[in-house]
């Protein structure tokens, strides 16, 4: 059964009919050419989709498309200004990602940068963690922080090290 | 994946009318666990009913003290109000240790309450689960039985609730708000789900069609003073082995009040009320907490596998209890 929807995504308003089975994943890929969100299990349990919809982090690969219509879509790639194009600014937190060796092979990275992005809007807004002793005292982000906010993040190739290094820049 | 409608109804009464007249209808809150269940074809619905946008997404005070948490709220807004965060820790608790940041954005609070067991073999269509597929077995038994229930099972299901939320939500008495064909009623979490007996398909106690609009949490200021601790294989992003969520108030070194949940025990988040009755008006010492632990644990039957559940509940109770108690004296 079909269904026309419209997503923002990146900035720029698209019109299109879905399969009421597509995912916001296979949509983003297969229909809006926009992969940087990864496939990683399609099952919830990696963060390898991991975008910003209406500005809050979720797994793509759980939600589907047609009952986000009229939601506002950011990957990784939109993230940074020129739509991660050559010449454009990346992200600060993509940025620290860069200078910090955040990835090996990269597949787990755009979804690393949204929830990172997510995260670090998270715990502005105050909210603790399960690391965080004192429920109702300001939040401090140190690497435990930082490890349990992004545990649903996972890294195969295991450069887990330079991804805190990387969110602790960018906390600052 | 088959096929499905995608409805999106004017409001709640319109929602429960359309899933109460249709067999293959079911309700999509965030989709965190019902999407994944479709991929799997563990369920397969074929109309969705999406309820998310008609229920309420605040959390609001009731006029006897307490709250009311609208089903839509989604569990990491739930986690961080400051109401819950102060009145009642033990639910921001148990929802921190739960999933993740990303999924906790998305899971709501009605969903969260219907998540299905992680058994392995109910995500698993080529193997035998009474739960799954009534009548074919339970592979659980003779199989990996490391997560099975100790407390309340059946020859027919030896699965456990996975939710963290509800096992905070049964040591608080929380309520459920239910709209069903005929009309609302409300219905107490701890007896909100059901144990399996013959019928491990039923999960809860609600029919098809019912549907939970709010959650309320009585003023309780015991809660004040709880806690929720999560024994699982990884420090974060797994479902517990063990859980506990208990709220404390000793006063002059003697229990005045306590309230007690166990999560991976059951098939239902269990209310340890053995261990409340055995614990008010007594002690707050270790032993006490060790020997009401003991008591709730009195009937449990264990496997090959998961015998060590019992140990790790009485130790998980008791120090939960001791953090509590010390924070009391502090
Ligand atoms: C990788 C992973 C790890 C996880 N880890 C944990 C964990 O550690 N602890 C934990 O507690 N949970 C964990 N979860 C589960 C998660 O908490 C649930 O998937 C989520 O809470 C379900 O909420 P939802 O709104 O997405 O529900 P949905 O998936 O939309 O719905 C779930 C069920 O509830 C029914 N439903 C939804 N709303 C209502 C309503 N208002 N009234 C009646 N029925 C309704 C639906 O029909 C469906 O059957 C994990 C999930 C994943 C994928
Ligand atoms: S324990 Fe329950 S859910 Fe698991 S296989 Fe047996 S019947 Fe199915
Ligand atoms: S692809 Fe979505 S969490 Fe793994
Ligand atoms: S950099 Fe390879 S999976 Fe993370």
């Amino acid at each position: 059964m079909d269904a026309t929807i419209t997503l923002r995504v990146d900035g720029e308003e698209r019109r299109l009919t879905v399969d009421t089975r597509t995912t916001l994943l296979d949509a983003l890929r297969d229909r809006l050419e926009a992969t940087s969100p990864k496939k990683g299990c399609d099952h919830g349990q990696c963060g390898a989709c991991t975008v910003l919809l209406d500005g809050r982090r979720i797994l793509s690969c759980l939600a589907l498309a047609v009952a986000h219509d009229g939601a506002d879509v950011t990957t990784a790639a939109g993230l940074g200004s020129g739509d991660g194009a050559p010449g454009g600014e990346l992200h600060p937190v993509a940025r620290a990602f860069v200078d910090h060796d955040g990835f090996q092979c990269g597949y787990c990275t755009p979804g690393q940068v949204c929830s990172a992005v997510g995260m670090l809007r998270e715990a502005e807004a105050g909210w603790p963690s399960h690391a965080t002793a004192d429920l109702d005292a300001p939040v401090s982000l140190d690497d435990e922080e930082i490890r349990e906010r992004m545990s649903g993040n996972l890294c195969r190739c295991g450069a887990y090290t330079n991804i805190v290094a990387a969110i602790r820049e960018a906390a600052r | 994946m088959r096929p499905f409608d995608y409805t999106r109804p004017d409001g709640p009464a319109d929602a429960v009318a359309l899933v109460a007249d249709d067999p293959g209808a079911a309700y999509l809150a965030g989709g965190t666990n019902l999407v994944d269940h479709m991929k799997l074809g563990v369920a397969s619905p074929t109309r969705l009913v999406d309820v998310r946008g008609l229920l309420g997404n605040r959390v609001e005070e009731l006029p006897g003290g307490g709250l009311r948490i609208g089903a839509s709220v989604p569990n990491s807004d739930l986690a961080a109000h400051p109401a819950v965060r102060r009145r009642y820790p033990v639910l921001s608790a148990a929802l921190l240790a739960g999933a993740s940041g990303q999924l906790r954005n998305a899971a709501t609070t009605g969903g969260n309450l219907f998540q299905r067991t992680r058994c392995p073999y109910f995500q698993d269509t080529t193997t035998p689960c009474n739960k799954r597929e009534p009548g074919t077995g339970c592979s659980a038994l003779e199989g990996h039985g490391r997560d099975n229930a100790v407390l309340g099972a059946s020859d027919h299901c030896v699965a456990t609730h996975p939710s963290d939320m509800a096992v905070a939500l049964a040591a608080l008495g929380a309520e459920a708000r239910v709209l069903g064909p005929g009309g609302e009623r409300v219905v107490p979490i701890p007896g909100l789900h059901r144990l399996p007996g013959s019928e491990p398909e039923r999960d809860t106690v609600l029919g098809h069609g019912d549907l939970i609009t709010a959650v309320d949490l009585p003023h309780l200021p015991v809660a004040a003073r709880s806690a929720y601790r999560k024994v699982r294989d990884r420090a974060s992003y797994a479902f517990a082995l063990v859980s506990v969520a208990a709220a404390l108030d000793v006063v002059d070194g003697t229990v005045a009040d306590v309230r007690i949940a166990f999560g991976g025990l059951a098939h239902v988040p269990w209310r340890a009320h053995r261990a409340e009755e055995a614990l008010i008006g007594g002690p707050a010492t270790e032993e006490a907490f060790r020997e009401a632990a003991r008591a709730e644990l009195a009937d449990a039957r264990t496997g090959r596998d998961n015998a060590f559940k019992v140990p790790m509940a009485v130790n998980t109770l008791a120090s939960t209890l001791r953090g509590l108690t010390a924070e009391e004296a502090r």
